[in-house]
């Protein structure tokens, strides 16, 4: 799967589960999911559990920090990183 | 008892400033203010706020997540002699429009970040005048009648020195919204003498120092939260002020780094906590935990005593209309590990029957309390607040708070939560009226009935759950009903679960009974979460 398709898929994910289903243009790459309330504690754990369903590794506590998951680049960035690995 | 000298809540900051100027007051992710610093910054928002025109006792709201903006500007809302209303950031349009209207807000401090929550709440805000916008940019912009200015711009030309005070300790400090059992927030009236009073007694009990280094990561919106700070004003310490706990290992990380003294959680976070327990994690710097909203279980009492080792725990109670009743004295966690101990220093409570006399020990009855801590009502609202405020048959003038909370007494004296009186949910260590997630429900298209009940929550305290009628030819998932939810009200209010029911009880006259609603359920479910 190239970057390409990983960035659509969690897009998707991000935009059906917690945007309501909103339109692509709601949701930007860089923009802060934690500060636009885009997810709260809850939907943090659903977005890890999602990862490791969809790509079949384990996110450890200590990689569980907003420099990974942050942001839709910081997300492709941890899952391309990990799935190099 | 120590004796303080400051009556305005605002004057525990210059006190603060004044001891020690170069001292670290508050940290916010890579952000270090000094006690001089905030203060200056303090003056600064306050003579911006004065040249925006507020007056004395005009509300000042603060429509922000935990930030240097928000612990700063409720400190310049009251130096610059307005009343402080802090709006959670997660709060949707429809609740912003109705907090602003019901305090008549004249300023509102905000963040880009939120526009498009906001926007449509200013176009609806009949009294504001000015919103301050952090990150707006530059040039003033109008929204109906709001004036926009770009926060960083305006103060940046104000003054640093703080504007004479006019007030006096018993004007309003705060208004603090609550969630009503009839749907609609009520604003908790707060004076500075009340404030003070409760902030004095919390860090009496808690033995605070000015080398405390307390943890916030609870929103300065819910009272807990903002007495972190108000606390670290109070005894000159420094506050570590989180967004959120969405990231436990970096806030684990912060802990150790800022070296925190101070932790105080919820049990949601408590449960949270006991994952990184179990592999090990131990914060040796921590010297008290402290939890209130709901009781902490005893597993998570274990995990708190073995991850803090060095720490006192200290279970709590009380309510935003007096802040705090009641804490466990921490030598006694072992022998009453679910009592909730005794009042706080400086006041006084009595459990009593329908008749509002006294109770021998072990019986159940209303709490209520007495002392300077007291609401002085809710804001507008003197018929809900006739219910609560009821005259001290004693003493003329002195109102005592009947907090509709079950409490019991053992013959020691020590005091046990029973449960509520009306239906009020806890989750995640905030209060949720069924009434106000019912009335978001049947504003969908083809429900004809709506029954929000909480059932114990080992993470939450307790879950939300909601039974649902659909009209004839409707249908919805579950997950339908949790999505448009979520897009109008706060993420705590949302329900976990949906049950789909082809009834629910009612009363003779056509009420929804809850009390059975569970027993009926069983029979009536035709789709949705099980039961």
């Amino acid at each position: 799967m190239s970057e390409t398709e990983t960035r659509e898929k969690i897009r998707t994910m991000i935009l059906d589960s917690f945007l309501n289903g909103g339109a692509p243009t709601t949701l930007k790459d860089d923009i802060s999911l934690e500060r636009s309330h885009i997810v709260d504690s809850v939907k943090t754990l659903e977005l890890i559990m999602f990862l490791e369903e969809t790509y079949g590794f384990t996110v450890d506590n200590d990689d569980a920090v907003p420099e990974n998951f942050d942001t839709v680049n910081a997300i492709v960035a941890y899952v391309e990183r990990k799935r190099g690995a | 008892m120590r004796v303080s000298q400051v009556t305005l809540l605002h004057e525990y900051m210059s006190r603060s400033a004044a001891a020690h100027p170069e001292k670290t007051a508050l940290v916010f992710k890579k952000q270090r203010f000094t006690w001089g610093e905030v203060e200056a910054q303090v003056g600064r928002i306050a003579n911006a706020l004065k040249v925006l025109g507020l007056a004395r006792g005009d509300r000042v709201a603060l429509h922000l997540d935990n930030s240097p903006e928000l612990a700063l500007g409720l400190f310049a809302a009251m130096a610059a002699d307005g009343i402080f209303v802090v709006v959670n950031a997660q709060t949707k349009t429809d609740k912003l429009a109705y907090v602003l209207n019901d305090c008549r807000a004249r300023v509102l401090i905000t963040d880009r970040i939120l526009e498009s929550n906001y926007t449509p709440a200013l176009a609806e805000a009949k009294h504001l005048e000015h919103a301050l916008i952090v990150d707006l940019g530059d040039g003033a912009t109008k929204v109906g009648t709001v004036t926009c200015h770009d926060y960083a711009t305006t103060i940046a030309a104000a003054s640093p020195e703080w504007p004479a005070a006019k007030r006096i300790p018993s004007d309003l400090a705060a208004i603090i919204y609550t969630s009503g059992s009839t749907g609609d927030p009520k604003g908790v009236m707060l004076t500075h003498h009340n404030m003070v009073s409760a902030a004095e007694s919390i860090t009496t009990y808690l033995e605070n120092k000015p080398d405390d280094i307390v943890l916030c990561v609870l929103p300065l919106s819910f009272d807990y939260g903002l007495y972190q700070w108000l606390m670290v004003n109070q005894f000159g310490g420094t506050l570590v002020l989180e967004q959120s706990f969405n990231y436990p290992a970096a806030i684990l990380k912060v802990i150790e780094t800022e070296k925190v003294t101070g932790l105080p959680v919820v049990p949601t976070i408590a449960s949270i906590l006991r994952q990184w327990e179990e592999k090990g994690a131990r914060l040796e710097n921590i010297r008290y935990v402290t939890n209130t909203a709901a009781a902490l279980s005893l597993t998570h009492i274990e995990t708190l005593k073995r991850l803090c080792p060095n720490a006192r725990l200290f279970s709590m109670y009380g309510l935003t209309e007096c802040k705090r009743v009641c804490y466990l004295p921490p030598s006694l966690l072992d022998k009453k590990p679910l009592s909730v101990g005794v009042p706080m220093p400086n006041m006084e409570v009595f459990v009593v029957g329908p008749d509002g006399k006294e109770l021998p020990p072990d019986e159940v009855g209303e709490l209520v309390v007495r002392g300077p801590h007291v609401m002085r009502g809710y804001w507008e609202k003197p018929e809900i607040t006739a219910e609560w405020l009821k005259p001290s048959p004693h003493i003329p003038n002195e109102m005592w708070l009947w907090t509709g909370d079950q409490f019991k007494r053992d013959a020691d004296g020590h005091l046990y939560f029973v449960g509520r009186k009306d239906d009020i949910i806890k989750t995640r260590g905030e209060k949720v009226a069924p009434k106000e997630v019912e009335n978001a429900v049947y504003a969908m298209p083809g429900v004809q009935d709506a029954a929000v009940v909480g059932q114990r929550d080992d993470v939450l305290g307790q879950a939300i759950r909601v039974f649902l009628v659909l009209t004839e030819g409707t249908t919805y998932t579950a997950k339908d009903v949790i999505q448009y939810c979520q897009s109008r009200l706060e993420p705590f209010m949302v329900p976990k679960y949906v049950t789909f029911v082809s009834s629910v009880p009612k009363t003779p006259s056509g009420r929804i009974t809850k009390k059975n609603i569970w027993d009926h359920s069983i029979g009536a479910r035709v789709g949705g979460d099980e039961l």
